[in-house]
C-alpha cells in the first residue's frame, strides 16, 4: 500500500508536467486544429535556453528561466507567423508535417549546441527528502507540483480575466462568429502558439530540474502528450490537466508493478496502449467535443 | 501495331477510351522508359562501384516503402506515422521465417509482406471510426507499441540482440553482395511501382481516391468505406513489409533500433518531397531523402579544412537540413518534385509558346 501511494504521489508530480505540456498542445489545437508534433522540442529548448542564459549571463537562475520563457514566447509567435500561417486551409498532412519539420530543425539546433549529453540545472532545492507519514517526497517533486499549479492558476486567470484570453476562447468556440465581433483571428493564433511554447518551456524547466537535461528525454515528453490529450479530449483544457495527471500516475504504476514482471519498458508503452484503447472506445476522450457525422 | 514517334500531341484530345486508360500518351514515353530500365539493370551495375550500389539499394528499398505509404497517405488520404514500425514487422517476419522456419528467400519475402499486411490491417481497424488527426495519432501509438514488441518480446524477436538472417538463395543463385541485391531490390521496386500504377486505374484505385477526396460523398455513392480503408492499409503495409524483409536479407541482421519513429518520419518526408498522390513522387522523394545525408557528409568533408569539427556536427546538421527541406517543400513546393517535373515538361512541350 505504501508503495502504491508512493508511486501515485510521484506520478502526480510527473503528471502535472505532462498536464502543462498537454495544455500548450490543446491551446494550439483548439485555436487552429493543428497537431503540434514539435511540442517536445519546445520543452527541450525552454530548458536548454534557461541553462544557456544562466551560463552566459550569470544571472540568478530564476531570471534565466524567465528569460527563457520570454524567448519561447517569441519563438512561438515566429513559428506561427512563418510556418503555420502560410498553411492555413492546406491538407492536414501538410500541417502535421510542417511541425515535424520544425521538430527536426529544433532537434538539430539543440544537438549542434549541446549534443546528446546530460546536463543539470544548478541545485536550488535541498536534496534531503521530506517525509509525510510513510511517504517520501523529494523537494524537487514538490517544487514541480507547486510551479505547475502556479502556472495552471495563471492560465485560468488569463483565460477568464484578460481580453486576449476571452478572445482566444471565442475563436476556439466559433472562428467566424468571433471574427464578426471584431476579434483578430491571426493575433489569437499567434498568441496560442506563444502560449504553447511558453507553457512547454515551463514544463521543460520543471522536468530539467527533476531528471536533468537530455534532448531526447525532454522531447519524448512531447509525445507523451498524445495519450494525455486523447484521454482528456483533444479540445478540452480541463481534459488536458486530467489526462496529464492520469497518464503520469498510470505510467508510474506501470513502471512500479508491471516492469519487474515483463523486464522493463512497460512504463514507456503503457500510455500508448491506453491511447489505443481510448481511441477505440471513446475517441473524443473524457471531456472532448463529440463530432457526429452522418452520411 | 504502328509506333508513333511523336514527341507530343498538339492538344489533349482522345478519340477512344483505350487512349484515356493508357499509361503513355505516345510511344516516346514507352521507349524512354524501356531505355531507362535497360540502362538501370545493365548499365548501372557495370559502371557503379560498391558505394553507389549501396546508395542505389537503400534508395530502392525506400522507393518500395514510400510507394506503399503513398498508396495509403497520398491516394487514400489516411495519414500514417507508423510505417517505420511496419517496415520493422516485415523485417522481423522475413528474418523469423527465414531463420526459424527455414523458408527459402523467394517465399519468405512475400510471406513477410503478407504478415505485415495483416498487422497493418489490425492497426487500420481504428480507421473505422477515426480519421485525419485521430488516425495519425493512432498510427503513432502503433509505432510505439510495435517498437516495444521488437525490443521486449524476447521469445519472438530475440530482443536487442536481434536476428541473423540466413543467406538468400534464388534457386541455384546465391544473392549476396551489393550487385546481386541491386538486381533483386530494383526489380522489386519496379514491380511495386507498376503494381501501384495499375491499381490506381482500377475500381479499387478510384475508390481510394474518392475516399481521399471526400469520404462522406464516397460513402454516399456506394463505396463501402471500411473495407476499402482496410484494403489500403493492408496493401500499403504489404509493400513496406516487403521492403523490410528485403532489407533484412540485404543487411543480414535485424535489430530493433532501425525501425524507430525517425524512419516513419523519413517515409512521410519522402512522400512530401516527392509529391503525395503521384506515381513517380515516391521515387523522387526516396532518392532525395536517401541521398541527402550522403551529400551532407561529402559536403562537410569538403569543408572540414575550413571549419574543423564540422564532421562532428554532422548528425545535428543532418537534422537541421532535413527539417528545413520538409518545411521548404511544404511552403514553396507543396505538390512535390513530381509536380515540378510535370511543370517543366509542360513548359518544354509547348515551347516557345506559353501554352
Amino acid at each position: 500500500m505504501t508503495i502504491f501511494l508512493q508511486l501515485v504521489v510521484t506520478g502526480v508530480a510527473v503528471g502535472m508536467v505532462y498536464a502543462l505540456a498537454a495544455l500548450g498542445f490543446v491551446v494550439v489545437y483548439k485555436a487552429s486544429r493543428v497537431l503540434n508534433l514539435a511540442q517536445g522540442y519546445f520543452l527541450a529548448l525552454g530548458a536548454f535556453g534557461a541553462l544557456l542564459l544562466a551560463q552566459l549571463t550569470r544571472l540568478p537562475f530564476a531570471l534565466a528561466v524567465l528569460g527563457s520563457l520570454l524567448g519561447s514566447l517569441l519563438l512561438g509567435l515566429l513559428v506561427e507567423r512563418l510556418l503555420l500561417r502560410p498553411l492555413i486551409g492546406k491538407p492536414v498532412i501538410a500541417v502535421i508535417m510542417v511541425t515535424v519539420g520544425l521538430a527536426a530543425v529544433l532537434r538539430g539546433v539543440i544537438l549542434l549546441r549541446w549534443g546528446a549529453g546530460n546536463f543539470g540545472f544548478p541545485q536550488l532545492l535541498p536534496e534531503s527528502p521530506l517525509r509525510a507519514g510513510p511517504l517520501i517526497v523529494s523537494p524537487v517533486h514538490l517544487g514541480a507540483l507547486v510551479i505547475s499549479l502556479l502556472m495552471l492558476g495563471v492560465f485560468v486567470a488569463f483565460f477568464r480575466g484578460t481580453t486576449l484570453g476571452v478572445a482566444m476562447r471565442a475563436v476556439a468556440d466559433d472562428q467566424q462568429a468571433a471574427q464578426a465581433l471584431g476579434v483578430s483571428v491571426p493575433r489569437v493564433l499567434g498568441a496560442s502558439w506563444a502560449i504553447a511554447a511558453a507553457v512547454a518551456a515551463t514544463a521543460g524547466v520543471v522536468v530539467g530540474s527533476i531528471n536533468g537535461l537530455n534532448a531526447d528525454a525532454l522531447s519524448f515528453i512531447g509525445l507523451k502528450v498524445f495519450p494525455a490529450v486523447i484521454l482528456g479530449g483533444l479540445d478540452s483544457v480541463p481534459g488536458a490537466v486530467v489526462g496529464g495527471l492520469a497518464i503520469g500516475v498510470l505510467e508510474n504504476l506501470a513502471g512500479g508493478y508491471v516492469d519487474p514482471l515483463v523486464g522493463g519498458g512497460a512504463k514507456e508503452v503503457a500510455p500508448f496502449l491506453v491511447l489505443v484503447l481510448v481511441l477505440m472506445v471513446r475517441p473524443y476522450g473524457l471531456f472532448g467535443t463529440v463530432e457526429i457525422e452522418r452520411v | 501495331m504502328t509506333v508513333r514517334l511523336v514527341l507530343s500531341d498538339c492538344s489533349n484530345f482522345k478519340v477512344r477510351y483505350q487512349d484515356e486508360a493508357s499509361l503513355f500518351e505516345n510511344d516516346v514515353g514507352r521507349l524512354a522508359l524501356g531505355a531507362f530500365l535497360v540502362l538501370w539493370f545493365v548499365g548501372v551495375p557495370l559502371v557503379a562501384g560498391p558505394y553507389l550500389l549501396t546508395l542505389a539499394n537503400l534508395a530502392g528499398l525506400a522507393v518500395i516503402g514510400a510507394t506503399g505509404l503513398n498508396l495509403l497517405t497520398g491516394y487514400t488520404g489516411q495519414i500514417t506515422i507508423g510505417h517505420g514500425a511496419f517496415m520493422g514487422v516485415g523485417a522481423y517476419a522475413g528474418a523469423i521465417l527465414g531463420a526459424r522456419l527455414h523458408l527459402p528467400f523467394w517465399a519468405a519475402v512475400p510471406a513477410a509482406g503478407l504478415l505485415t499486411a495483416g498487422c497493418g490491417a489490425v492497426f487500420g481497424i481504428p480507421s473505422l471510426r477515426l480519421k485525419g488527426l485521430y488516425l495519425a495519432i493512432a498510427t503513432l501509438a502503433a509505432q510505439f507499441i510495435l517498437e516495444y514488441i521488437f525490443v521486449h518480446w524476447d521469445w519472438l524477436t530475440r530482443g536487442t540482440s536481434g536476428y541473423v538472417v540466413p543467406p538468400a538463395w534464388l534457386g541455384p543463385w546465391r544473392v549476396a553482395g551489393e550487385r546481386a541485391f541491386f538486381w533483386v531490390i530494383s526489380a522489386a521496386a519496379v514491380l511495386t511501382t507498376v503494381l501501384s500504377c495499375n491499381l490506381l486505374r482500377t475500381r479499387v484505385g478510384r475508390a481510394f481516391v474518392a475516399i481521399r477526396d471526400n469520404d462522406r460523398a464516397a460513402a454516399a455513392i456506394g463505396i463501402p468505406l471500411f473495407p476499402y480503408k482496410l484494403l489500403a492499409f493492408s496493401l500499403s503495409s504489404f509493400m513496406v513489409g516487403v521492403a523490410g524483409a528485403l532489407y533484412a536479407y540485404y543487411l543480414g541482421v535485424v535489430v530493433p533500433d532501425k525501425f524507430t519513429l525517425d524512419l516513419s518520419i523519413d517515409y512521410l518526408a519522402m512522400g512530401i518531397v516527392g509529391g503525395l498522390g503521384t506515381v513517380l513522387g515516391p521515387i523522387y522523394g526516396a532518392v532525395v531523402i536517401t541521398v541527402l545525408p550522403e551529400v551532407l557528409r561529402a559536403g562537410s568533408q569538403a569543408l572540414s579544412g575550413v571549419f574543423p569539427g564540422i564532421t562532428n556536427a554532422l548528425i545535428a546538421l543532418r537534422e537541421v537540413v532535413f527539417g528545413a527541406v520538409i518545411i521548404a517543400f511544404l511552403l514553396f513546393e507543396p505538390e512535390g518534385l513530381a509536380d515540378r517535373w510535370r511543370v517543366v515538361r509542360a513548359y518544354f512541350k509547348t515551347w516557345p509558346f506559353a501554352y
